[in-house]
């Protein structure tokens, strides 16, 4: 009923590309949406004007225990969020529940502290009615990947307009300690004593497979990284995932200290960096190794060297619109943390949700106007008939055709289809 | 009174559909009651694969799709079967001797054909064995581009042209429907339109039937009407409220049965700047309406009971947010999956209490199809007004059943005006203007409403306990059981917006009153005029209001010797009203996935009475 089965397409605008696919169940349609690209919509500062990281500090008492990687994180995005440009009063983060849920409240702009595992579908009610914001997500790896798992992949999915800061420090703080969905196979923590048995999962993989458009890795104690990472994030149009490597000094310290201590980070870090070879190490230094495809497809780490015969040095290429490479150098990471690829995975370009929701919206209401009368024919619908009470204690019914309206196409376009086969469509659900 | 009664693909809810269309067109008053498997299409001929559609219709105002058909229409013996009890003797029968095979007698257990045998006659049933499809096949012989299958599933049209006879009825609002729903499939609509008018014709020419029924208008208030099903008028009202509150209508939903025709409906909507979500789960379509709420739109979420299960922590953080968000449950038969298509009113309580913490909400209730459209724009008013999550109790019962409606004028509807607020409500200590977000209005203790996008007035929520007036997060025992006490006291004040309770009590000397809330509105409407009828007193009142009650229910409970609440569930109601105003009232309850009927009823006032008369005579 609610679908163009057999009707033309719904946007006037668009010079039909074809014909829509096959499809032997519900008709599809072309939407022929337009593309945004960027924070455009949101409203910028004024010539002249400019904001400072003063002006993004809120008057709240910042309360994380000392050494938390959650004071670098936000010092860095109080840092760069005067750089966007973007006015103050039109930034919106939304948090769940968790140690890192608690950042809206240390910045001076829109938010919602929410419920545990629920910021990307709050976020997502926000961001698809209100274009001139710019909403945020924070969220560990607990709220987003365990009881927020299903919003997470979904927002994904769907690409809304959000960019996802996911503190991942591998464990639940703000419970005192018990295992998350990134802790490591044997981890023992509080409700582990003989070690999880649980298998992680990858976050990067997981956003790359729930068809995320842009997905990146940093690490808390990396300012310029984490800077420049969140900065792209930012200036993406759709769901923007960054991972953010983050240490609890209480209930995991030193998870990720292989990747903070220089020397080892060294041998371990892959830069993705566009159109340069995936390096892990120095070029050109007798330490430096590549990630090469082999014949067969699969990605390994060689030095950089000895690149052997029929394997090509992988350059990365976060545009590419097959996924493929960037969720197999998702896989080169483990818990040994031999390789981990930090930086850019995917940043591609795909219509987001929001803008295809307000489009529709707006397509339909061009040209016309919400008032009294509108109003009005919405209620009358189609089918009406008219009762004349001229004499007083007595009601008089006029005949058919007289009094039957009928079907009225011209003022029914938009307005409540009626009851047809509803109720034998219904299921359970 | 008529049922229509087929396998679940023989298209008796469309039928049943058309009759009411064409009965409301005549001026009859009318209601209705659609009986459906949960299942799509169950197996062919079976029990429960019977769907069902009532209609009731006369010359007087009716209240309840009523209670025993006087005409039954039977498409298999499965559907004769399953209706054959609700059948009254005298009752008329047409059944379509097509389908009263050896196989399909066997299928629900006929040892032998009940059309062969007297055994209908012999329970006072006037009964027509028609041979439905094979008329309809033979009608349609010219129509080469059909297959017979094809030409088979229009006897639902035959049987409607034979019914429009039987009762007078025109068919022209009818054909005017297959031809804009067969537009595109000529030959299709010819077939169909065939087929009506030979049902039509047939019960011209026959002799078979004696009677005809002539069912003159009913006396309605001059207006302009339309037919309208409980969840129509739902998504109209919730339209309207959008007008009238100069909001957007942003609602979040996830399909579930029999609430989904609400998303459905207002789908259709975008022209009226609607916005429909369809979620990934019930916990996201809530949090989707909660965030369109903290951008200033009309959030609004619509689900059946499962649905609002889920839903319950986020109804919690719109408590604490203090944040206008509609949630509506069209109540279904429970508890888990329960009974799907089937009506029950037993989510009062979980409405009411069904979340962690003191999280007090306001819950109204919709009476009948055409007030769902009020009870939408009511609860709207109270979530705006007093920025406050309100859930809205329908049922599948007003969700799927249809009545005239008097269609109101736009401009009549109330003014829901709202202004978000967009200027500091305060000065600090050095005198600079700030923003509070928790400082209240005094006689609503609404908090302001301020939106993304207000420069200057940038501040946090959440479900941490907030500090009065500032909104900080705040631990202090103190902070906590004051707002604990506001939140209530919120709600509480609620009442003051409240009408005082309408009693029906026409003569004004009733001792017995029996009080109702949501769909029990019609079974009670019929079931007094039945006690009235016989020159007995009785007072009736119906709550539009369940959290906050009318400030003036206790003393209406205290006035009356006995109160019987009726209601589909266990006793909710009347738990509610026991505990908060020590009212020993008389719970009488049925949870049977159908309506009350209005005999049922009655005859429970009738025992109330009765028990009360003899307690005088011993005091």
């Amino acid at each position: 009923m609610t679908t163009h089965r057999g009707s033309a397409p719904v946007n006037p605008r668009n010079d039909s590309r074809g014909s829509a696919p096959v499809n032997p169940g519900n008709s599809t349609t072309e939407l022929g949406l337009p593309t945004r690209r960027g924070t455009e919509g949101v409203p910028t500062l004024g010539d002249g004007s400019t904001q400072t990281k003063k002006d993004f500090t809120s008057d709240q008492e910042v309360r994380w225990c000392p050494g938390c990687g959650d004071y670098a994180v936000l010092a860095a995005v109080q840092g760069f969020l005067p750089d966007l440009g973007l006015r103050r009063e039109n930034i919106v983060f939304v948090s769940g529940i968790g140690c890192s849920s608690r950042f809206p409240y240390y910045l001076d702009t829109y938010g919602m502290h929410s419920i545990h595992g629920r910021a990307p579908a709050i976020a997502t009610g926000l961001a698809t009615s209100r274009e001139d914001l710019s909403v945020w997500v924070v969220t560990g790896d607990g709220d987003a990947l365990s009881i927020g798992g299903n919003h997470l992949i979904h927002a994904m999915r769907r690409n809304v307009n959000l960019t996802i800061l996911l503190f991942n420090n591998k464990i639940y703080g703000l419970t005192k300690g018990q295992y998350s969905p990134t802790s490591d196979v044997g981890a023992v923590t509080k409700s582990t004593p003989s070690g999880s048995v649980d298998h992680p999962f990858n976050p990067v993989s997981l956003a790359l497979g729930s068809e995320a458009t842009f997905v990146a890795r940093t690490m808390d104690s990396d300012r310029a990284h984490l800077t420049e990472v969140l900065r792209a994030a930012a200036a993406h149009r759709g769901t923007s995932l960054v991972e953010i490597y983050q240490n609890c000094p209480i209930f995991n310290d030193g998870a990720f200290q292989l990747l903070k201590d220089r020397d080892e980070a060294t041998g371990r870090v892959a830069h993705l960096r566009a159109h340069e070879p995936v390096r892990i190490g120095a070029e050109g230094s007798p330490e430096a190794k590549v990630v090469v495809r082999d014949p067969e497809g699969r990605l390994q780490v060689v030095p950089e060297q000895a690149v052997p015969q029929g394997h090509t040095v992988v350059v990365h290429d976060p545009a590419d619109p097959d996924p493929t490479s960037a969720f197999g150098l998702s896989r080169l990471d483990d818990p040994s943390m031999q390789t981990v690829p930090m930086g850019i995975f995917r940043q591609v370009e795909r219509p987001t949700y929001d803008d295809g929701v307000r489009e529709q919206v707006q397509q339909a209401t061009a040209g016309t106007t919400r008032d009294t009368a509108s109003l009005d024919a919405l209620l009358h619908g189609r089918d009406t008939w008219t009762v004349d009470g001229t004499r007083p204690g007595q009601v008089e019914q006029l005949l058919e055709g007289e009094t039957t309206e009928g079907p009225t196409p011209a003022a029914g376009e938009a307005l409540v289809e009626e009851g047809e086969e509803v109720y034998e469509d219904e299921g359970t659900p | 009174m008529i049922r229509f009664a087929g396998d679940s693909g023989d298209g008796m809810q469309l039928t049943g559909d058309r009759f009411t269309s064409d009965t409301a067109a005549l001026g009859n008053d009318l209601s209705t009651l659609p009986n459906f498997p949960a299942e799509i299409r169950a197996p062919q001929g079976t029990l429960p694969g019977v769907s069902s559609f009532q209609v009731h219709f006369a010359d007087h105002d009716i209240a309840t799709p009523g209670d025993a058909p006087d005409v039954l229409v039977a498409m298999n013996p499965a559907a004769l079967k399953a209706n054959l009890p609700d059948l009254p003797r005298g009752a008329t029968v047409i059944v379509n001797s097509d389908e009263f095979t050896r196989r399909n007698l066997a299928k629900v257990g006929y040892a032998a054909n009940p059309l062969e045998d007297d055994s209908l006659a012999d329970a006072g049933y006037h009964v027509h064995a028609l041979p439905l499809t094979s008329m309809t096949v033979e009608a349609l012989a010219a129509f080469d581009g059909l297959t017979r299958k094809e030409k088979e599933r229009a006897k639902n049209m035959l049987a409607l042209g034979l019914l429009s006879w039987l009762y007078s009825r025109d068919t022209a609002s009818t054909e005017a429907f297959l031809r804009a729903k067969f537009a595109q499939a000529p030959e299709i609509l010819e077939a169909n339109l065939t087929a009506l008018r030979t049902g039509h014709a047939y019960g011209e020419t026959t002799e078979d039937f004696a009677v005809r029924y002539q069912v003159a208008p009913a006396p309605m208030t001059p207006g302009t009407y339309r037919t309208i099903t409980g969840n129509q008028a739902l998504a109209l009202g919730l339209v309207a409220s959008a007008y009238r509150t100069g909001l957007p209508l942003v609602l979040g939903s996830y399909p579930i049965t029999p609430a989904s025709d609400v998303l459905h409906q207002l789908s259709t909507l975008k022209a009226h700047g609607v916005t429909t979500l369809q979620a990934e789960d019930e916990i996201a379509a809530i949090g989707m309406a909660l965030g369109a709420s903290f951008g200033g739109a009309l959030g609004v979420t619509t689900t059946s009971g499962p649905g609002l299960a889920l839903k319950s922590e986020t109804i919690g953080l719109a408590v604490a947010t203090e944040l206008p968000l509609l949630v509506i449950d069209i109540q279904r038969g429970g508890p888990s999956t329960g009974l799907p298509t089937k009506t029950e009113q037993a989510d009062l309580l979980q409405a009411l209490h069904g979340r962690n913490g003191e999280s007090p909400v306001a819950v109204v209730a919709a009476q009948s199809p055409t007030d769902c459209f009020d009870a939408a724009l009511e609860a709207v008013r109270i979530a705006t007004t007093y920025r406050t999550p309100v859930i809205l109790l329908s049922d599948g019962y007003l969700g799927n059943g249809s009545e005239p409606w008097q269609i109101p004028a736009a401009a009549q509807l109330p003014d829901l005006t709202v202004r978000h607020t967009t200027e500091p409500n305060a000065t600090d200590e050095r005198g600079e203007p700030v923003f509070h977000p928790y400082l209240r209005d005094e006689q609503t203790l609404a908090r302001p409403w301020a939106v993304p996008g207000t420069p200057g007035l940038e501040h946090r929520i959440g479900g941490i306990e907030k500090a009065d007036i500032t909104g900080n997060i705040s631990y202090d025992p103190a902070n906590h059981d004051r707002m604990v006490r506001l939140r209530q006291a919120k709600i509480g004040a609620i009442a003051d917006s409240i009408p005082p309770l309408e009693v029906d009590d026409p003569s004004g000397e009733a001792r017995v009153l029996v009080l109702g809330w949501g769909s029990t509105y019609g079974p009670i409407g019929a079931a007094t005029r039945l006690v009235r009828a016989t020159g007995a007193k009785v007072a009736r009142a119906h709550l539009r209001h369940l959290n906050p009650f009318p400030a003036d229910l206790g003393d209406v409970l205290r006035r009356y010797d006995r109160v019987v609440v009726p209601e589909m569930n266990l006793g909710q109601l009347a738990l509610l009203l026991r505990g908060t105003y020590l009212v020993d009232v008389r719970s009488h309850t049925q949870v049977r996935g159908l309506p009350f009927t209005a005999g049922e009823l009655a005859q429970v006032v009738h025992e109330n009475l009765m028990e009360v008369q003899s307690q005088e005579v011993t005091v």
